[in-house]
């Protein structure tokens, strides 16, 4: 019964590229829009009236000192943790209604070293682990399989992937990770500090292979990075959270020594280099006093 | 036991279950490992070990109060083990999903369960030989009547793990994503919960409460030990678990000693010579590649 229809294929035609590359850039779909969201965890307002939009295909930094609630957004942007106040859309919907085109990749997630699952199986849950009932040999499960094999394939994997995961290193876990992320073939991926304690090659790595991917599947990309040098030449947009608010704009708005010296409360420096390339320095690795929730009235 | 052992196993078995007690006893010994194997399977990748003894633990004063009632052992033991996993499931869940927060409070519960289990014994006079079995099993006395009971509540409680196998592998290695995939953790963490206060009731009146983790523990560790597929090692720990039963029933027939302590024994030697195996493999493939990179 599987007869195929060669004659309806070439109606199907995919939007035109042409129509997206024109003059006016916003045209594009917007993917996230948080609107004078406000977010309260444990009783406390870590921050209110933050407005930003994500556009598709866009590749995206949130930035900020630690406890500003930058994984707190990616969590209200998926409905994990509700909005107090504002609004927040996703793909046109209240969170938490269209996560299944959504890839997460939450922080800090190393495996226990004892945990005998492979990465492959960690990447297939990804696919249809939220599916009831036993997975059956047959045609699905094939197609499944053949999937995970791609994704694998995809992030550079293959040598490791059937290994336990809890075995593999940080930066071999870490593209396993977004592999998963990437299974349900999603229109957005939220990764938080996806480069967190990777060492610099990989963070490197890692980045340019991210940014080769949403720009090869047009997948838009929200990162939370820690240190944005390694993203910073692949950026279309940064969203800045701190002192309870937000700021966001283009790298250029954003990523010059007055704006976050202003942003992070102590000097920062924007460094170009012969090659043109913008290097942050002096970016607060782990302050020790964040004045986010302390001084918020100022935003 | 008493029987007289000859090179002819399955004479020997043969001999065996013509004995009624002994059939049932190897009837309820399959039945329970077959629920045991996945449900201690799930227990070891959740690391919720320490709840799963507390469950059995409690089910100590649940079949002495039933027994001191005049109920049947096989209700106390279940109705205690789910009530203990109901509460367990309520107390606040720690950050990351995981109970390791909570080992205080439950290692509070099972000391509160062994002290009534020992008052309800009390209550219930010239019950001492009966403590013994319930702390450290016995597989005397078992009648058609338990084994169906046992064979129905355990066809109930597999047939509710496959159902939500898939999303509860997912929400034990990976809570967070879980959610975001709409995967009702929570929920799943209760339901798991009540399945293993279920599965240790059923192994519990085998092995007794203290002894539980020959069959919940072992199997399953051992199975993880030697493959990482899930479906495999699933697979794996029921055959390991039914090995064991069968075994120490075998053994305990022709022996002196109590069925929980051959248990115990023959589930161990498979565990620590799964390890071995693991150790040798692995010294292997050190030699093997250094002598590739000397060559
Ligand atoms: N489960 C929680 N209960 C109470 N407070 C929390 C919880 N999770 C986060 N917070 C608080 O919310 C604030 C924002 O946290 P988070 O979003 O993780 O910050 P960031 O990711 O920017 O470092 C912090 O002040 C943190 O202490
Ligand atoms: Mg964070």
């Amino acid at each position: 019964m599987s007869v195929v229809r060669a004659d309806i294929r070439p109606t199907r035609r995919r939007p035109e590229p042409a129509r997206r590359a024109t003059v006016v850039e916003v045209e594009r779909a917007t993917v996230v829009e948080v609107d004078g969201a406000t977010a309260v965890v444990g009783g406390r307002t870590v921050w209110s009236g933050v407005d930003a939009t994500v556009a598709a295909g866009e590749f995206v930094a949130v930035l900020g000192p630690n406890g500003a609630g930058k994984s707190t957004l990616l969590k209200a942007v998926l409905g994990l943790i509700p909005v107090a106040g504002g609004a927040i859309r996703l793909l046109g919907r209240p969170p938490g209604q269209a996560n299944h085109a959504v890839g997460y990749l939450p922080q800090r997630r190393s495996f226990d070293t004892s945990l005998r699952v492979r990465g492959v199986d960690v990447v297939r849950l990804g696919l249809d682990g939220d599916r009831w009932g036993i997975p059956l040999p047959g045609r699905r499960s094939r197609a499944a399989a053949a999937r995970v094999r791609e994704l694998v394939e995809l992030v550079g994997a293959g040598r490791y992937a059937d290994r336990p995961i809890g075995q593999l290193s940080g930066g071999e876990q870490q593209r396993l990770l977004i592999a998963q992320a990437l299974a349900r073939r999603p229109e957005l991926l939220l990764l938080d500090e996806p480069l967190d304690s990777l060492d610099l090659p990989n963070q490197a790595a890692v980045a340019a292979l991210l940014s080769r991917i949403c720009r090869a599947e047009g997948v838009a990309a929200v990162i939370v990075a820690h240190d944005v040098n390694p993203i910073l030449p692949y950026l279309d947009r940064v969203i800045y959270l701190g002192h309870g608010g937000a700021a966001s704009g283009t790298p250029a708005q954003v990523i010059n020594s007055g704006t976050l010296t202003r942003l992070y409360g102590t000097p920062v420096e924007v460094l170009s280099t012969s090659d043109g390339r913008l290097v942050v320095v002096g970016q607060p690795e782990a302050p020790a006093h964040h004045g986010g929730r302390h001084d918020r009235h100022a935003a | 036991m008493t029987g007289t052992f000859t090179w002819n196993l399955i004479g020997d078995l043969q001999d065996m279950w013509s004995l009624p007690f002994m059939l049932n006893a190897f009837r309820a010994g399959t039945v329970v490992a077959l629920l045991a194997a996945p449900a201690g399977w799930f227990m070891v990748l959740r690391r919720q070990s320490f709840a799963g003894h507390t469950l059995a633990l409690v089910g100590f004063p649940g079949a002495a109060a039933a027994v001191w009632l005049g109920l049947g052992v096989a209700t106390g033991y279940v109705s205690f083990c789910v009530i203990a996993a109901l509460v367990i499931a309520a107390l606040p869940a720690g950050t990351r999903g995981g109970y390791s927060e909570q080992s205080a409070v439950i290692g509070t519960v099972q000391a509160f369960a062994l002290a009534s289990g020992m008052l309800f014994v009390a209550l219930y006079k010239g019950f001492l030989n009966g403590t013994n079995a319930l702390l450290f099993g016995s597989f005397l006395g078992i009648t058609a009547g338990q084994v169906t009971t046992l064979a129905v509540l355990a066809a109930v409680a597999l047939a509710v793990l496959a159902a939500v196998g898939r999303p509860l592998l997912f929400a034990s290695i990976d809570a967070d994503v879980a959610q975001a995939h709409g995967v009702p953790v929570r929920a799943l963490g209760t339901v798991f919960l009540v399945l293993l206060g279920v599965a240790v009731a059923e192994v519990g009146q085998i092995t007794g409460v203290l002894l539980v983790f020959a069959l919940l523990v072992l199997p399953p560790a051992t199975a993880q030990v030697l493959v990482a597929r899930p479906v495999a090692s699933l697979a794996l720990s029921v055959v390991l678990a039914l090995v064991t039963v069968w075994v120490a029933l075998f053994v305990a027939y022709y022996s002196p000693y109590p069925i929980g302590f051959w248990l115990t024994t023959v589930a161990f030697g498979l565990y620590a010579l799964a390890q071995a195996a693991t150790a040798v493999r692995g010294r292997l493939a050190v030699r093997g590649r250094l002598a590739v990179a000397g060559g």
